[in-house]
């Protein structure tokens, strides 16, 4: 059967989180082709969510399979020529008080640390940093109240200025920038209508609401460029309001955030922020590993 | 369609059996058969116009890039008008207004159902609000804030025009019509039953289409006061959901969900009926476990009411709240499965004949499970965190839906056929639709799983180039799932015009329920007098 084989090709996907490596050094976090499983992690919440993803993608597989024996099995074996005669039985208790129990134990173990991952996902303990992030039609706005409250937009690139290197309908002309290794809260509200700032490979997304003001937070532990993109449709470019979130070494984002702050504090037309143009080269670093 | 010929002998002296003119039949009717008739007729039409939406949508998303629409409204159009008619037009009609209409009060041996008047109202006000959710297509921009018509982009400042008004009211108008009908049949089955038919005797069928009818009884009256509310925020200066004048935006999301997560159980509990009907009349055997099965759906139905904030992880809601709705929605889980088991069990140890019906109760078992475990792991607020709003959704929904009810639609027409239209379909016409949907729908739907892993968020026309290859894959998928339903209405076009007289039971000793102890098609009133069941 057709969907066998492809619940056969989805296992060979599982925990299927290579790293993808970007030609300059630090990691990337975007779809890849024919990609299947979920997004590289670039940071804690990330692999929190994997692993426990590989732990419930197992048992729905083995349940899948479980299930699909059977019926193949029954197929097989209870074919009216095989089997002529019908048996009359239509009560077992022990089996059905058997198939109530066994999904219950299941579950529970989906469950428990289900929990331990929500309430790990929840809220910053300890934040290094603030950043508000606001959703607009079709652009997102983005302010930093620990250093200055500088505040500034972030547009995709247009297909036609594309660079070498960037891709299309995914890279924006000033990306949201975070210290490797850093905490960072992200308190997010709306402003129009409701968007989703939504980056998969730091496992963080959160509405942003007209009205309220809601609290996630992510950390990349490695260096590298971590896309996403508007996660809730919002109007005509849904489609087109893409996020980069660059992390890149505390010194280097110190000093973007020094001149981050004069820069649009003129409100220079967006473009390429010099100290940005050294983040790629900037080599992989576990922060969370070196810490130990 | 086919019940003059049983009017000829009778018609002249016996003014009960009847059969009125054209106009008086098919535009007042109030008899249960013939509304049946027209819901799945209703529904056939609805579902040319839903996957032609869909077909279109596929051709869009095949390569990346914006090749046949205009722009993203009219996308976004597009997407709201496929899901709210493959729901409120196609689904809903197809399972509760015609096999509900059709075999509820012959399984319970009642005469009719309990408002014949009330059931006419109910079909004719789903054709207007079709028709105002179709043609607010072609208004302006069209509606476009997704099936799930979050404000404030359904406000009048970011939908402006009738058009958004005119997929409301087409709303508003379906609901009424739902409404009506769900207490057309809790009516029916409590008071209509007839002797000796206690409820723990009644089919399973008859069970799903009551519980269907609490649900829809309880869930879409509250649909209506949120878009009866959205209506006048839009048009006469309220702010239920405007934050600027105290109101909120999540409201909306609460109340729409209070009603939309019930609402996916409308539409799969009547498959589940037809389901459990024909996996014991194709396996000669009773059902496994009835009581259980039964009361599972009542279970499904209860929880069902408890889980909508599901729907709502990344809104912003207190982190313990999530931690209830998590828990609460994998609770559905034990329910389902007991029926899935069920159903095998009931197939254990049966005489097995894969009669088209049966192949596609089969499929439906097996698919169902696939979009009931990705349910699994979308319970978990943890995954979804980055799962939510991506095609692993979609593929998750169309699972349950597009392969579930509408597997259930198959089951329920292939079984019942012969019973409606006195005509049976031909078996390898039949399994040849069956095996070109099956690949189709998969091909179709299981890449979406892949893309959603991978991060791609629906209600894109245009998306990065990364997610290209398994849009391909779905996208073809989608193309011979649209052959397979070309070639069913040529299945259909066949039975009615070439296909063999059916019997009174065409299916043997596994047909128990009362349907077939009448003839094919039954006359015009059903029962002459009430059968007493032992």
């Amino acid at each position: 059967m057709a969907a066998f084989a492809w619940a056969l090709l989805a296992m060979m996907i599982a925990g299927g989180d290579a790293l993808a490596q970007a030609a300059g050094g630090g990691m990337v976090g975007a779809p890849q082709p024919w990609g299947m499983g979920l997004q590289p992690s670039g940071g804690p919440i990330k692999d929190a969510i994997s692993s426990f993803n590989t732990l419930v993608f197992w048992i729905i597989v083995a349940i899948t399979i479980f299930v699909f024996l059977l019926l193949v099995y029954v197929v097989l074996k209870f074919r009216a020529e095989v089997n002529p005669n019908p048996s009359r039985t239509s009560h077992n208790t022990l089996l059905e008080v058997a198939w109530t129990v066994i999904p219950v134990l299941i579950l529970v173990v989906i469950a428990i640390p289900s929990f331990r991952l929500i309430y790990y996902q929840d809220r910053a303990v300890d934040a290094d940093l603030t950043i508000n992030v606001q959703g607009r039609q079709w652009y997102w706005h983005y302010a930093y109240p620990d250093h200055g409250n500088f505040t500034f937009d972030s547009y995709p690139v247009q297909t036609a200025d594309l660079q070498p290197g960037q891709i299309r309908n995914l890279d924006v002309d000033n990306p949201l920038v975070i210290p490797v290794g850093a905490t960072v809260r992200i308190l997010t509200t709306g402003q129009d209508v409701i968007h989703s700032f939504f980056v998969p490979s730091l496992g963080v997304q959160k509405y942003t609401i007209p009205g309220r003001t809601m609290e996630t937070w992510m950390r990349a532990d490695r260096a590298g460029t971590f896309y996403g993109q508007c996660n809730q449709i919002c109007g005509v470019n849904h489609w087109f309001m893409p996020i980069v979130v660059r992390a890149v070494p505390q010194a280097e984002f110190q000093a973007w955030a020094e001149q981050a702050k004069t820069r649009f504090a003129e409100g220079l037309p967006p473009g390429p922020v010099p100290a940005l143009a050294a983040a790629p080269a900037a080599p992989t670093l576990n922060v969370a590993e070196a810490r130990r | 369609m086919a019940t003059a010929a049983h009017d000829a002998p009778h018609g002249s002296h016996d003014h009960h059996d009847h059969t009125p003119s054209f106009v008086n039949r098919w535009l007042f009717s109030t008899n249960h058969k013939d509304i049946g008739t027209l819901y799945i007729g209703f529904s056939l039409i609805a579902a040319i116009v839903g996957i032609g939406l869909s077909l279109l949508m596929r051709m869009e998303l095949q390569q990346p890039g914006m090749q046949i629409f205009a722009d993203g409204q009219m996308w976004n159009a597009y997407v709201s008008a496929h899901g709210l008619i493959m729901v409120f037009f196609v689904i809903m009609p197809a399972l509760i207004g015609g096999f509900g209409n059709w075999f509820v009060p012959i399984m319970i041996g009642a005469p009719d159902m309990a408002f014949p008047r009330m059931n006419n109202i109910s079909f004719w006000l789903l054709v207007p609000a079709f028709l105002m959710l179709g043609s607010s297509l072609f208004i302006g921009g069209g509606a476009g804030a997704g099936w799930t018509i979050y404000p404030p982009l359904s406000d009048d400042t970011y939908q402006s025009g009738p058009a958004m008004d005119m997929a409301l009211f087409g709303l508003h108008l379906a609901g009424a019509s739902s409404i009506l009908g769900a207490a057309n049949f809790i009516t029916t089955i409590f008071n209509m039953r007839a002797p000796g038919m206690t409820l723990h005797k009644m089919p399973l069928f008859v069970w799903s289409m009551l519980v269907t009818a609490f649900l829809l009884l309880l869930a879409v009256p509250v649909l209506a006061g949120a878009i009866t509310m959205l209506i006048t925020d839009r048009n006469f200066g309220t702010a239920f959901f405007d934050p600027a004048g105290g109101g909120d935006p999540v409201l909306f999301q609460h109340l729409f969900w209070f009603f939309g997560h019930p609402e996916v159980y409308i539409m799969i509990l009547p498959a589940f009926g037809i389901v459990s009907h024909v996996i014991s009349t194709f396996s000669k055997k009773p059902i496994f476990g009835y009581l259980g099965m039964a009361y599972a759906m009542v279970a499904i139905g209860v929880v069902g009411f408890i889980v909508w904030a599901h729907h709502m992880y990344t809104s912003g809601m207190d982190v313990d709240t999530r931690a209830y709705f998590m828990a609460a929605t994998m609770v559905i889980a034990v329910p389902t499965g007991i029926k899935i088991f069920s159903w095998i069990a009931t197939m254990w140890g049966g005489s097995l004949t894969l009669n088209t019906p049966m192949l596609f109760a089969i499929g439906f078992i097996f698919l169902f499970t696939v979009g009931g475990v990705t349910g699994v792991v979308l319970a978990n607020a943890g995954i979804t965190q980055i799962l939510h709003n991506t095609y692993y959704v979609v593929g998750h929904f169309h699972y349950v839906l597009s392969l579930g009810a509408v597997y259930g639609i198959y089951c329920g027409i292939y079984y019942w056929m012969g019973k409606m239209s006195g005509r049976q379909y031909d078996e390898k016409l039949g399994k040849i639709h069956f095996w070109l949907t099956f690949v189709g729908v998969n091909l179709t739907f299981f890449p979406m799983h892949f893309l959603g892993n991978q991060g791609m968020p629906r209600r894109y026309p245009d998306y990065p180039d990364a997610f290209w290859g398994w849009n391909l894959v779905a996208s073809i998928g989608s193309y011979i799932s649209v052959a397979a339903f070309l070639f069913f209405f040529y299945v259909l076009w066949h039975t009615l015009t070439k296909g063999a007289k059916a019997a009174a039971n065409p299916w043997g000793e596994g047909a128990t329920t009362l349907e077939w102890q009448v003839s094919s098609p039954p006359p015009f009133h059903t029962f002459d007098e009430l059968p007493r069941i032992r």
